[in-house]
């Protein structure tokens, strides 16, 4: 870990929406560069980037679509950038499979994802969690990657940063998941001086050409191989097909297990190191609200309201979304009588606790079609139900 | 393995030699084809992989141009100048 | 029979511990690679800063043969991939190598916005009229009346004649060559690689298992034949002049040299003026090597 480098950092107090928090947390974490294509509701993402950028000896490009803006990112990282790209609703489905590339390139970048209401064109300027499933798998085949959910523009600061750590620390794609409300919502955001911002630069290898070093060889005692960029004398080889260490392709079901295990467990092995939450009056708690993005603060109102009728109710936020805080919420499961998990989608994140809970506890998903917010009084209902 | 033209004339400085990695070979028969010589032919037996590979069946026409290197697909043939003063020392 | 006392020219620019290739025998692909090899060889350029990106496809593996820092892409992306490179690490110069379905068809968008914005790239697109790796489909190349695997009664839409369309984005340079013409390839990838700007070589190319066997057309040398006979050399032709008919003479040399400001260059230049010192100039991380 170094510290931000002070030159980009925007030090201070702000006034600032999700999007844009999103773009300084990008700069602070030192990426230079940016891809992207426009669309409702990220676009402001890549318009503050595209102002800041030259002023802190940055690039971005728009490119033609969302493949392109997705793969342009691969390649700056490649060649040594820390790089970024930012979409939304039918943007996040067509960058699918660089992000299944990316996941099997061990590349380290970030995919930010506004979330808007779908399928399709859906609802552009109105909000969902509708993707949270499509970020856990939607490149096809099987591979591991982060995911982050800010809850307040503060958060996107945070979190953008921390989603560069973390990409740079697993050599893997981390996605940040707004929801529109968030990404458009304005709010003080407070970025520290660059020396408090803590920063992970890129794990390059410190062998030399020629002695020895294998771009996906687990190394050190880690599972996550060391990086080096292109330019520097190896001539690596990146592929997408199933690969060795030496990245060679290797069409051979030995060589597909090495590779594909790695991928999930490096990720699933440290998931102490990468799970985030936060939670509150858990102690002695009946009830537990599960909830993210916006939907978390929506519910603290419900929760609120619960405890005033003396339901014993805490809350657990989920700030990585995957990997998911699964050994925290199997714990609870033992404790309480049910997991409440409002989110907007027709139950996506409740799939996955009720897969941890795994009928040890009652679940009951407050599911919201997206457009708007629940209303938390739909939540308290679901709440007092659920200790009925 | 390699073969080599002998000096033909005598005024040749050089002459030519021919490289071919038989085993590489797919037996696309480009460098036969496209030797400005015609010094190479397709050999009747089989490689490995059941092609048959080139050989110089006219070495004294052989000077060591590289056309066949060239337009070898699978890097499996290429020719060169060899002085003979050097072949002498 | 003696020890040889040269090595292949080609050896060093390649992962021989990878050869030999998948390709077919006959196959033209690997000609082009060999000549591509002989271009590198006279540029006198450091290896090390070359980077080579293709896309999916037979002409897609070519990146993992190179010898140099490689990268094989997702189908139709190689070029944005190459684009985010370059930018990124404008130290190197970055090859594009892929086929004719991988960047004029999935890639097509791509091809052509990159030659609009110049980015500094050469694009190397075989054309060998069919998509290979998926067993000879019909591609934006094929012709008219060509049998392909999913124009079983003949192709019958229009072709794209890809000097033409380049040149019409505004590529710099913009030649087409068949694999028969190895030394005017060498030659013509060689004055690409030393140009700034978007370059675009095209190159005809047998696919006897496919195109070839199933057009009764008979096998890679008897296509380089063809080529040999039908095609005519004409630098400096207009790409109005250069549409290709199936089986009639093929226009073959260097269509389009000149200059234009890069992608990049335009971009420094308009920071500069608009934001003049405050504007911040990207610093490659190319300079120097990480483990410095």
């Amino acid at each position: 870990m170094s510290n931000a480098n002070p030159s980009g950092t925007l030090t201070g107090s702000h006034y600032l929406d999700g999007d844009h928090a999103c773009s300084e947390g990008a700069i602070a974490a030192g990426c230079r560069f940016a891809s992207g294509y426009p669309i409702t509701p990220s676009t402001e993402v890549v318009e503050r980037l595209s102002a800041r950028f030259p002023r802190v000896g940055g690039r971005f490009i728009q490119l033609e679509d969302e493949l392109g803006a997705s793969i342009a990112l691969l390649g700056a990282v490649w060649g040594g950038a820390k790089a970024c790209t930012v979409t939304s609703g039918p943007g996040f489905s067509l960058m699918m499979e660089h992000i299944g590339y990316a996941a099997i390139t061990e590349t380290p970048c970030v995919y930010i994802n506004v979330q808007r209401a779908g399928p399709s064109t859906g609802l552009p300027t109105q909000p969902a969690q509708g993707d949270m499933m499509q970020a856990r798998f939607g490149s096809h085949g099987d591979y591991r990657l982060i995911a982050l959910c800010p809850n307040s523009p503060q958060e996107c600061f945070d979190l953008t940063v921390e989603a560069f750590n973390l990409a740079e620390e697993f050599r893997v794609p981390v996605l940040v998941m707004l929801d529109e409300v968030v990404g458009h919502m304005t709010e003080k955001v407070v970025i520290p001086p660059a020396e408090q911002i803590k920063v992970s630069e890129r794990r390059y290898t410190k062998k030399k050409p020629g002695e020895g070093f294998k771009l996906f060889e687990a190394a050190n005692g880690s599972m996550v191989p060391e990086m080096v960029k292109a330019g520097d004398g190896y001539r690596i080889h990146v592929t997408g097909l199933t690969h060795d260490d030496r990245g060679y392709p290797a069409m051979n079901v030995p060589t597909h297990e090495k590779m594909q295990l790695r991928l999930q467990d490096k990720i699933v092995e440290n998931a102490d190191r990468i799970v985030r939450w936060e939670e509150k009056d858990l102690d002695g708690a009946d009830v537990v609200v599960v909830s993210f993005g916006i939907t978390s603060r929506v519910a603290e109102r419900a929760i609120k309201a619960a405890r005033e009728q003396g339901v014993k109710v805490g809350s657990f936020r989920l700030i990585t979304a995957w990997p998911f805080p699964e050994k925290q919420i199997a714990e609870l499961s033992k404790k309480v009588k049910a997991f409440v998990v409002p989110e907007l989608n027709l139950g996506q994140m409740a799939l996955e606790v009720e897969r941890v809970v795994a009928g040890r506890t009652k679940v009951v998903p407050v599911p919201h079609v997206g457009g708007t917010v629940h209303n938390p009084e739909t939540i308290l209902n679901k709440i007092l139900e659920s200790v009925r | 393995m390699s073969a080599t033209s002998p000096a033909a004339k005598k005024d040749k400085k050089f002459r030519g030699v021919v490289v071919i990695n038989r085993e590489t070979c797919k037996g696309c028969a480009f460098c036969v084809e496209f030797c400005p010589l015609g010094a190479l032919e397709l050999e009747s037996d089989y490689n490995a992989k059941g092609y048959h590979p080139p050989f110089l069946a006219k070495p004294e026409l052989c000077n060591g141009c590289d056309m066949c290197g060239h337009f070898c697909p699978d890097f499996s043939i290429y020719g060169y100048r060899e002085k003979l003063e050097q072949v002498a020392a | 029979m003696s020890e040889p006392v040269k090595p292949n020219p080609t050896s060093k620019y390649l992962r021989t511990e990878r050869l030999p290739s998948i390709w077919c025998p006959g196959c033209g692909i690997g000609t082009t690679v060999n000549c591509f090899t002989r271009a590198l060889d006279g540029s006198g350029f450091d290896l090390d800063k070359v980077a080579i990106v293709s896309g999916i496809g037979c002409t897609g593996r070519v990146a993992g043969y190179l010898n140099l820092d490689s990268f094989h892409t997702t189908h139709g992306r190689a070029i944005p991939f190459a684009t985010g490179l370059q930018m990124a690490n404008p130290d190197l110069k970055v090859v594009v190598y892929s086929g004719d379905g991988d960047l004029s068809a999935i890639g097509g968008n791509h091809l052509i916005h990159a030659a609009r914005r110049n980015v500094d790239m050469l694009v190397v697109c075989v054309n060998n009229f069919t998509y290979g790796m998926t067993g000879g489909q019909v591609t934006p190349t094929t012709f008219q009346t060509a049998v392909a695997s999913t124009t079983p009664y003949g192709a019958y839409e229009e072709t794209f004649n890809l000097p033409r369309l380049v040149d019409s984005c505004g590529g710099v340079y913009v030649a087409r060559w068949t694999s028969y013409h190895v030394k005017q390839l060498a030659k013509s990838m060689g004055e690409a690689l030393n140009k700034k700007g978007f370059r675009f070589i095209e190159i005809l190319s047998p696919c006897p298992t496919l195109y070839l066997r199933r057009n009764k057309l008979g096998e890679g040398l008897d296509e380089m034949k063809f080529y040999k006979e039908k095609s005519v050399i004409k630098n400096g032709a207009s790409t109005t002049e250069t549409d290709l008919d199936y089986r009639k003479e093929i226009v073959v040399g260097t269509f389009v040299n000149r200059e234009r400001p890069t992608n990049v260059e335009a971009m420094e230049a308009r920071m500069s003026e608009v934001l003049g010192a405050k504007y911040v100039p990207y610093e490659s991380p190319g300079k120097k090597p990480a483990w410095a």
